[in-house]
């Protein structure tokens, strides 16, 4: 039921978004007009699917993160995996300047699987009884990575480059400057199908390999998948904090834990999200536009803190 | 007590300052110095302040973990710049005599800090790590909403904003000196004063009752000196997150004692030579155009997490 119901809204913000911008569209234009077909051809159809595709791979990646990690509280973009990706990309940029976009794409799923990797082996040593700690210790070794990045990027003048694409924001998009994004898509529906499986890891190491999973097979997929999801919308819009992080923490408050159910529920979530946020931000000071990024940056800081000290504490 | 540690680090310090002022020079001192010397004086105050706001901060916290920074102060500063830009406009801002924006910047600041951080962290003060987190998160709250903020502004008044909130070492606006260095230094002899009280502070509330100090008082008197060292540090070099707690954690090393009668001049000694040293070799020998803050940032989220480690300990 509230499946329907938010895929009706989804639906109609879709339609808001795609007669939301600079030129003016009336729905008649939309049909008859070439020049109306165009715009939505190239720009505005693009646009809003490439909001789609991200708010839902992002709020599927979080939800990911949440059971493989056991923490409520983590999410790709503030745990260092999206800072990893970012940071494949300066790579990628300098090293082989002039890349193509599948290139850098790869450095940057290599770097983000890289950082995760590291980032649990760190989560590993910290005691169970703190489970604040996690996030905490994100938070700070993401920043550390953005650290290094801005070093870098002052050697070598990249500052302003670096710049444009770790704010997350969708005036770039396009046709044809968007397509990879929808490698994603069967990514998350792979996601989908190990779900069960994920549902198991969330339970615990010991009891997910007495349950007979083969548990570094399932984990080492599950982070290749976030690692890809992360770096495609990396490389193709920049860096969304926050979406991750509230959309499975929203989602989970009503129906509960179980991935196969949820993840629909999850990505659905996100989506609409996303696009909602970004109509706002092309509407807040139109005709010019705010980052998506920084408006789920104050939203999505608020929400966190509601999170930290609403839960009650034996639930967490 | 420790008078060898610190009068070594006071050679140190003046064999940097030296450093600073003399390497890489090609011309006479009558040229150099009014370059120079006002940059070492900003870097000077900036170092003893940043680090003089952290001790303070990690007493009445009563955890050597924590940096106002890490908290979100810088950030909230910077905030409440832009938002002062945005409600009375950039120039309007920048015509007003330095001396008159710093105090209303600084009270804003106090009240705000008072506020969220009285209120918030100190009550909260039995359960750390969701104190740091929350200031984590709080300073990711003031740097989005800044960039919101920024977003919606006109872009000549942008140039105003700006100004505050990088961190930059190797430009330093020399025109607030007098104003900053006045502020730091009555910020500095205010903290100077209360040592002995920070010592009983130190111990924590029910202790520090005993021992007949008011800690409710004592807290608020020291979170108004904090709230001015940082923004006045903070508007001259723009945020540094991890300096302060690089520093504090150094002095604790260098000078073990829970005196700050020691701690306040070794922790600002330390700052000081990380500032112009670190400077001095950045611009001068390494000729590296990436700015100190950066590296003390990377640098400062290492000794975090290790601290962070090492109190987990049993």
């Amino acid at each position: 039921m509230a499946f329907r119901i938010g895929l009706v809204l989804v639906a109609a913000l879709s339609v808001w978004s795609i007669f939301t911008g600079v030129i003016d569209l009336t729905p008649a234009q939309a049909v008859t007009d070439p020049g109306g077909i165009a715009l939505i051809g190239i720009s505005r159809a693009p646009r809003t699917l490439a909001v789609l595709i991200t708010g839902a791979m992002l709020a599927v990646a979080g939800a990911v993160m949440q059971v493989i990690l056991r923490n409520r509280f983590v999410e790709p973009m503030t745990i260092g995996t999206g800072q990893g990706a970012a940071l494949g990309i300066l790579f990628a940029s300098f090293l082989i300047p002039g890349a193509p976009l599948v290139v850098r794409m790869v450095f940057a799923t290599v770097t983000a699987l890289a950082a995760t990797f590291l980032f649990l082996l760190i989560v590993r040593r910290l005691p169970p009884t703190q489970p604040l700690l996690v996030p905490l210790i994100g938070l700070v070794y993401g920043g550390l990575l953005e650290a290094g990045m801005t070093f870098i990027a002052y050697q070598y003048d990249m500052l302003q480059y670096i710049y444009t694409w770790t704010s997350g924001e969708f005036s770039g998009v396009l046709l044809g400057r968007y397509e990879l994004l929808w490698i994603a898509v069967p990514v998350g529906a792979a996601l989908y199908l190990i779900a069960d499986q994920l549902a198991i890891i969330g339970l615990g190491r010991s009891m997910a390999v007495s349950l007979g999973l083969n548990y570094g097979q399932v984990m080492a997929l599950a982070l290749l998948a976030v690692a890809v999801v992360v770096s495609l919308t990396v490389v193709t819009v920049g860096m969304i904090p926050f979406v991750g992080l509230l959309v499975p923490n929203i989602v989970s408050r009503r129906y509960g834990d179980n991935l196969r159910q949820t993840l629909p529920l999850v990505a659905l979530t996100g989506a609409g999200l996303v696009l909602a946020s970004d109509i706002f931000a092309r509407l807040v000071r139109y005709p010019f536009e705010v980052p998506v990024g920084t408006i789920f940056g104050v939203m999505g800081a608020v929400v966190f803190l509601f999170l930290l000290y609403s839960r009650p504490r034996h639930a967490r | 007590m420790h008078a060898r540690t610190l009068g070594l680090l006071a050679g140190v310090l003046v064999l940097c300052c030296l450093g600073y002022l003399t390497l890489g020079a090609r011309a006479g001192w009558d040229f150099i110095l009014p370059f120079r010397a006002p940059k070492l004086a900003a870097l000077l105050l900036v170092g003893a302040s940043v680090s003089t706001a952290t001790v303070l901060f990690q007493t009445i916290t009563g955890n050597r973990i924590l940096t106002p920074a890490i908290m979100g102060f810088d950030w909230l500063y910077v905030l409440l710049v832009t938002v002062a830009v945005h409600t009375i406009g950039g120039f309007a801002l920048a015509d007003l005599p330095p001396l008159v924006f710093f105090a209303i910047a600084s009270l804003i600041m106090v009240a705000a800090s008072l506020l969220l951080f009285g209120t918030l962290l100190l009550e909260a003060r039995q359960d750390l790590i969701r104190m740091i987190l929350t200031g984590v998160i709080l300073s990711g709250l003031f740097r989005a909403g800044n960039g919101f903020l920024q977003r919606m502004i006109d872009p000549n008044e942008f140039s105003v904003i700006q100004v505050a909130s990088y961190a930059r070492f190797n430009v330093i606006d020399t025109e607030i000196l007098p104003v900053a260095a006045l502020l730091t230094l009555l910020g500095l002899a205010a903290a100077w004063r209360m040592r002995h009280r920070l010592d009983v502070l130190a111990l924590g509330r029910d202790a520090a009752i005993n021992l007949g100090e008011d800690p409710r008082r004592g807290y608020l008197q020291v979170l108004v000196v904090v709230a001015v060292l940082v923004s006045v540090s903070t508007a001259f070099v723009g945020p540094v997150v991890f300096l302060g707690l690089i520093v504090a954690a150094i002095a604790h090393v260098l000078t073990p004692v829970p005196y700050h009668a020691v701690l306040l001049p070794s922790a600002a000694l330390v700052s000081m030579i990380t500032l112009v040293g670190g400077q001095a070799i950045l611009e001068r020998v390494l000729h590296l155009s990436t700015p100190l803050s950066v590296i003390v940032d990377v640098a400062g989220g290492a000794v975090f997490i290790l601290l962070l480690f090492r109190s987990l300990r049993p």
